[in-house]
């Protein structure tokens, strides 16, 4: 079969590879009609992730048709057109039970390298390095989803792949990010990060009751796509975001901030650079300038929620700032199984459409143009989807 | 014998930081032309001297040692084994987990040095286990206490190249939170060669050896399966690295 693989920094390709096959009685083999680029996967291709080895298929939004299951998988049989979550769960640890899926006690096979750097080991992940697995990620034509009746979800044939797909991770990742947010009545959300998880996040805040969004990027088009979602738009160039931050709300602050950008935030602020300047000189791993900014902007007793990726250690975090105000954090990566059967039935009801932030659609060769497009913001670009079995894609 | 260590490592720093304190205030208290200056001075030195050389003039005097039997742990016989303890926490039953450890034969499947096990009578069982250059090492066990469904022990007959014993307990968390699983080992290898078969078995960190089979044990309890990636495609490896 056809797939991305990871070969080091900047250096992805497509390669002939074998097909997957069952390994384990719960798995399942999934044949991928339509698969995404996620925004952490560009931090694979920046290197900003360790644990990376040359060979490694990427991709972790995707869903298709199941072709083959292992023998203690009764879930799920041949034919059924399911949607994969980026988290692998077992469904029957303490932590599965708790609804906390990305915590999972039992699917990471190098849990012990996981351990050794953040004490306890979380799930494994689909192509996203082997400290959460080394799992062969789903930007191919094939991938074998482990514990495959616990994780995919079947969708009705009268819905579109492009309106299910993203319940594999972005839609489920910024509903988290805005329930985590305890909305209550007459709140104002301030959102870093206007890409596909901000996007999410947005809408999610309004469905979930906020009165206001504020949207900070300086993308023109990632902020446009958010005022057509209802934000009020903050660009990050025009100025002090943490002033404007304050007047947009009357001198109180947000009531709570989204942190939707994550380890490499590019602001174009002083400590924005010093940070650049650290991580290449290995000083340091992650940039987190959104971060800062979100503890910085929230109110008292507020809440910052982070669906933004991190990995390692964070320098000049404002610490004080965020115990004086008594401030409440959420984070992690999302627990998407707990997501997945509600927000397929917003999508039925019409609720919401999440098709609408996707930009580009092409033939699984061109991913790594895809790859690039993405990050670079060329061409408009905010949502990559890939058909991995067509040649040419409208 | 006076340069003897014996005062224990955490107690040498200790003397160490509070004689430096001690003497910096001394000599403080001199500058300011107070004769206990001088006194204090002359005694945080030699806590400093006691931290740096481990010697404890007044220890070796009373007999006194804090050291000893800081860095190996004695095992019953006078001999220097390896000692494992390991703990992890199963989401099941403590019956359940005790009825698939009761089945020596099923050891295999998570503890990753055995070949096989095999039940001779109901107390007694014979072991294999991989060793260096792909030989196997065999000894016969048998158990010395069992509670259904809280403890098996079990130790190794005369006739074993390897002396071991070990146990295993099973304890119910409170809440339906699952069962705490505690197993402790003893290796007792009697010749240096022997020695550095069970080292080779364990890996260089029996612990880790431990732990990671108490986690298959907890994986196959829990999910029925070991995860793996063992057989799932991938692309050329144009570089051999991690990043």
């Amino acid at each position: 079969m056809k797939a991305l693989v990871w070969h080091a920094t900047n250096d992805v390709r497509i390669e002939t590879v074998p097909d997957p096959a069952i390994l384990n009685p719960r798995d399942a083999i999934v044949k991928i009609t339509s698969t995404a680029i996620c925004g952490s996967d560009l931090h694979l291709l920046d290197g900003y992730i360790p644990t990376m080895q040359a060979g490694d298929i990427l991709g972790h939004e995707f869903m298709g048709e199941v072709v083959d299951v292992g023998k203690e998988n009764t879930k799920l049989k041949v034919g059924d057109r399911v949607v994969v979550p980026f988290t692998i769960a077992c469904g029957r640890c303490f932590f599965c039970e708790r609804q906390l899926w990305s915590c999972c006690d039992n699917s990471n096979p190098n849990a012990w390298m996981a351990e050794k750097v953040y004490g306890y080991s979380t799930s494994g992940l689909f192509g996203y390095s082997h400290m959460t697995g080394g799992y062969a990620g789903g930007q191919a034509q094939y991938a074998r989803v482990p514990f495959a009746d616990v994780g995919p979800l079947k969708v009705p044939e009268t819905l579109t792949d492009e309106q299910v797909l993203f319940l594999s991770d972005i839609f489920p990742t910024g509903y988290m990010a805005a329930e985590n947010c305890d909305i209550q009545r007459g709140d104002t959300i301030a959102i870093w990060g206007c890409g596909p998880v901000g996007q999410m996040a947005i809408r999610s805040a309004f469905l979930l009751g906020a009165e206001r969004v504020i949207a900070i990027d300086d993308v023109p088009e990632r902020l446009q796509l958010a005022v057509d979602g209802g934000a009020d738009r903050l660009n990050f160039d025009d100025g002090d975001v943490l002033e404007k931050v304050r007047a947009m709300t009357g001198g109180r602050g947000p009531d709570a901030c989204i942190d939707a950008v994550g380890l490499e935030a590019h602001g174009a602020t002083l400590d924005a650079y010093v940070d650049r300047a650290k991580a290449a000189a290995f000083l340091a791993t992650d940039r987190p300038s959104a971060l800062r900014q979100a503890i910085h902007a929230c109110r008292k007793g507020g809440i910052v929620s982070i669906p933004g990726v991190y990995g390692g250690f964070l320098d000049k975090v404002p610490f004080g700032a965020a115990f004086q105000k008594g401030l409440t954090f959420r984070m992690g990566q999302t627990h998407v199984m707990k997501y997945m059967r509600p927000l397929l039935g917003r999508i039925e009801r019409g609720d919401i459409d999440p098709s609408f932030v996707i930009t580009h659609r092409l033939p699984l060769d061109r991913a790594p143009d895809g790859y690039k497009m993405f990050r670079n913001h060329t061409d408009r670009c905010i949502k990559v989807v890939m058909k991995p079995h067509e040649e040419r894609v409208h | 014998m006076n340069s003897t260590v014996n005062v224990a490592d955490v107690e040498r720093w200790a003397s160490a930081l509070g004689g430096a304190a001690l003497t910096a205030y001394g000599i403080k208290q001199l500058r300011d032309r107070s004769p206990a200056g001088a006194v204090l001075a002359v005694a945080g030195s030699a806590l400093i001297y006691r931290g740096a050389s481990g010697h404890c003039p007044v220890y070796a005097a009373t007999g006194f040692n804090t050291a000893e039997g800081q860095n190996d742990i004695q095992t019953p016989g006078e001999s220097r084994g390896i000692n494992v303890e390991e703990v992890v926490t199963v989401n099941a039953s403590a019956n359940a987990l005790y009825a698939f450890w009761r089945r020596l034969e099923l050891l295999p499947q998570f503890m990753r040095h055995l070949v096989s096990v095999s039940q001779l009578d109901p107390r007694r069982s014979r072991w294999v286990a991989r060793a260096p250059e792909g030989r196997l090492v065999e000894w016969d066990a048998e158990i010395v206490n069992e509670i259904t469904g809280e403890l098996i022990t079990w130790r190794t007959l005369q006739n074993a190249d390897v002396t071991s014993a070990g146990s295993v307990t099973f304890r119910p968390e409170p809440a339906g939170r699952g069962t705490r699983v505690h197993v402790r080992l003893q290796y007792d290898p009697p010749a240096a060669k022997l020695r550095a078969s069970v080292a080779w078995m364990m890996g260089h960190d029996p612990a880790a050896a431990i732990r990671e089979d108490l986690r298959r044990f907890k994986q196959l309890m829990e999910a029925g399966e070991l995860p793996t990636i063992e057989g799932q495609p991938r692309g050329k490896r144009s570089i051999q690295r991690y990043v």
